[in-house]
């Protein structure tokens, strides 16, 4: 089992989810976080003064897939988070040692 | 017998024409300006509680904006009782040199149902007038927000109150010495703005830069919305001070709206050239500064002088709050100086050049052939200046002894409305 974390410009959200629930993911969670990459950060004005806001707006979406998902689900991010502009992204994929699922106790891929 | 019967009755005759010329005189209350009136004074209270409030508490950070409001709240609560106690009595009535009037209206005593200002209640000019007091102390805070304590700032309001405004509202409105030069504010050029600008600047310098001094607009929905506020009050601040219902009212609402219009239009378009963006709060930013100017002249000036003044006070206090102020460093948080006390400079200068007698027989300026009067206007803006700096700098050394002007850095860093009063603006994240 994988656990795929993809960082994404927020208003490409709804295609991203969109997309992971067509290649068929158990479920997801996001976060609203706030970050910089290569794009680093933006000019704002206020008064005449300009001013770079390092921190950016981005949301985190978090997915635990079987071992056989992970090409699709991947394929799939980087599809439906696309624009080719700085600024899209990243994908970061981490083993999982257990998954298990509250309600019924099923543990490991069952419980994904 | 005869010639002491005729002397008689020529006196009598004269007794009787010198009551009926009396009479004629005597002023009568006017419900129209009555009414107007009420409404004006209740306009002007919009434009400090909630307008400026909210206008300020936009545009200070999130941890501040609290502390920010209960600024301006405070100011308007305190100078309402002062205004009532001895305010309005040393601003209005007598005249003690030129300088200061008396203190026998003290607590309004002898001001009854009957006493009329022109052709309104007294009790309502004194109403009217006490909300341009409070909105002037409120204006200040401006200058000093996100660092000052506030008991420093009760003080500051109670003794800057006493001692530089009321002084100076009687010099320019309640028959002082630039009132009998001929100096002409309309509604509070120099006697608000001006005066509220020095005071500003002086403060930001005593009390030094904040740790983190950037203008970061925490809401600026909140600008908009005290802006509108502010624009929508000020009617009451220019159209009332005709303090009749009448066409000099009527002239002074569509001067302040044009000039208000045009200067917000004018700071936009002077910042997109500049920065690349037309912005909400450069239009917010604008549009004060265009109130501001046309104060001093919405009563004297036709259309036209209020078209340039509108256009030039969206061009100069952008570049005093852009340009100036980051080359001479001081931290005037919210621009007090470079938007009051600028605009304020301008319009009362501007008077004097535009102030067009056929819109208003009280005011002839230069380009209608009487060139002392930008002069008056020039000397009622520097005596205001120079007294407004050294009596709020007085002020503001005995209040760094007495309480200390400035929070510490931890209490800055952590916000003053935690620090100051134990409460938190938004409880979501």
């Amino acid at each position: 089992m994988k656990k795929i974390t993809a960082i994404i410009k927020p208003f490409k959200l709804d295609d991203v989810k969109e997309a992971l629930v067509k290649v068929g993911i158990g479920g997801m969670t996001i976060t609203e976080v706030k970050g910089f990459g290569e794009q680093r950060g933006q000019l704002e004005v206020y008064r005449g003064q300009e001013l770079k806001v390092d921190f950016l707006p981005k949301i985190k979406i978090e997915v635990v897939v079987r071992d056989d998902q992970v090409e699709q689900v991947v394929s799939a991010i980087l599809e439906s988070a696309y624009t080719g502009k700085i600024g899209d992204g990243k994908i970061f994929i981490s083993p999982v040692e257990e998954v298990i699922r509250i309600r019924t106790k099923e543990k490991g891929e069952k419980a994904v | 017998m005869f010639k002491r019967g005729i002397l008689s009755l020529l006196a009598l005759l004269l007794t009787f024409g010198e009551s009926l010329a009396e009479e004629a005189q005597t002023p009568k209350l006017n419900s129209g300006d009555t009414a107007w009136m009420l409404v004006s004074t209740a306009l002007v209270v919009l434009m400090t509680i909630p307008g400026l409030a909210l206008f300020y508490g936009g545009l200070s950070k999130k941890k501040d904006v609290l502390n920010t409001i209960v600024m301006s709240f405070i100011a308007y609560a305190i100078v309402s009782f002062l205004w009532v106690l001895y305010g309005y009595s040393l601003a209005f009535n007598g005249d003690i040199g030129g300088v200061i009037g008396s203190l026998s209206k003290f607590l309004l005593h002898g001001v009854t149902m009957e006493s009329l200002n022109g052709t309104i209640p007294e009790y309502l000019f004194v109403g009217f007038q006490l909300t341009f007091a409070a909105i002037t102390v409120a204006l200040i805070s401006g200058s000093y927000i996100e660092r000052m304590k506030f008991s420093a700032w009760v003080l500051f309001t109670i003794l800057w109150f006493s001692f530089v405004y009321v002084p100076v509202a009687h010099w320019v409105w309640g028959g002082g010495f630039l009132a009998k030069l001929s100096a002409l504010d309309f509604a509070g050029g120099t006697v608000v703005h001006i005066n509220a600008g020095i005071a500003g600047l002086v403060g930001a310098l005593f009390l030094g830069k904040r740790k983190d001094p950037i203008l970061k607009p925490h809401n600026l929905t909140l600008v908009a919305i005290g802006t509108g506020l502010l624009w929508f009050g000020w009617f009451g601040f220019n159209a009332g001070s005709a303090v009749a219902s009448n066409a000099l009212a009527a002239i002074a609402l569509l001067n302040t709206n044009t000039a208000t219009a045009l200067a917000a239009i004018t700071w936009m378009l002077t910042e997109k050239i500049f920065t690349r963006k037309a912005t909400l709060l450069g239009f917010c930013s604008g549009a004060v500064a265009g109130l501001v100017a046309i104060t001093p002249a919405a009563g004297f000036v036709n259309l036209l002088g209020a078209i340039i003044i509108g256009i030039l006070a969206g061009f100069l206090p952008y570049f005093a709050v852009a340009k100036i102020k980051p080359a001479l460093g001081y931290d005037d948080a919210l621009d007090v100086f470079g938007i009051h006390g600028i605009a304020g400079i301008l319009g009362a200068l501007l008077t004097g050049l535009l102030a067009d007698p056929s819109v208003n027989s009280a005011g002839k300026g230069l380009l209608y052939g009487n060139p002392s009067q930008l002069w008056i206007q020039a000397l009622s803006v520097f005596v205001v200046l120079i007294y407004d700096l050294i009596a709020t700098g007085i002020i503001l050394l005995v209040i760094k002894v007495i309480t200390g002007l400035r929070v510490s850095e931890e209490e800055e860093l952590s916000g003053l409305d935690l620090s100051q009063h134990g409460e938190r603006a938004y409880e979501f994240e």
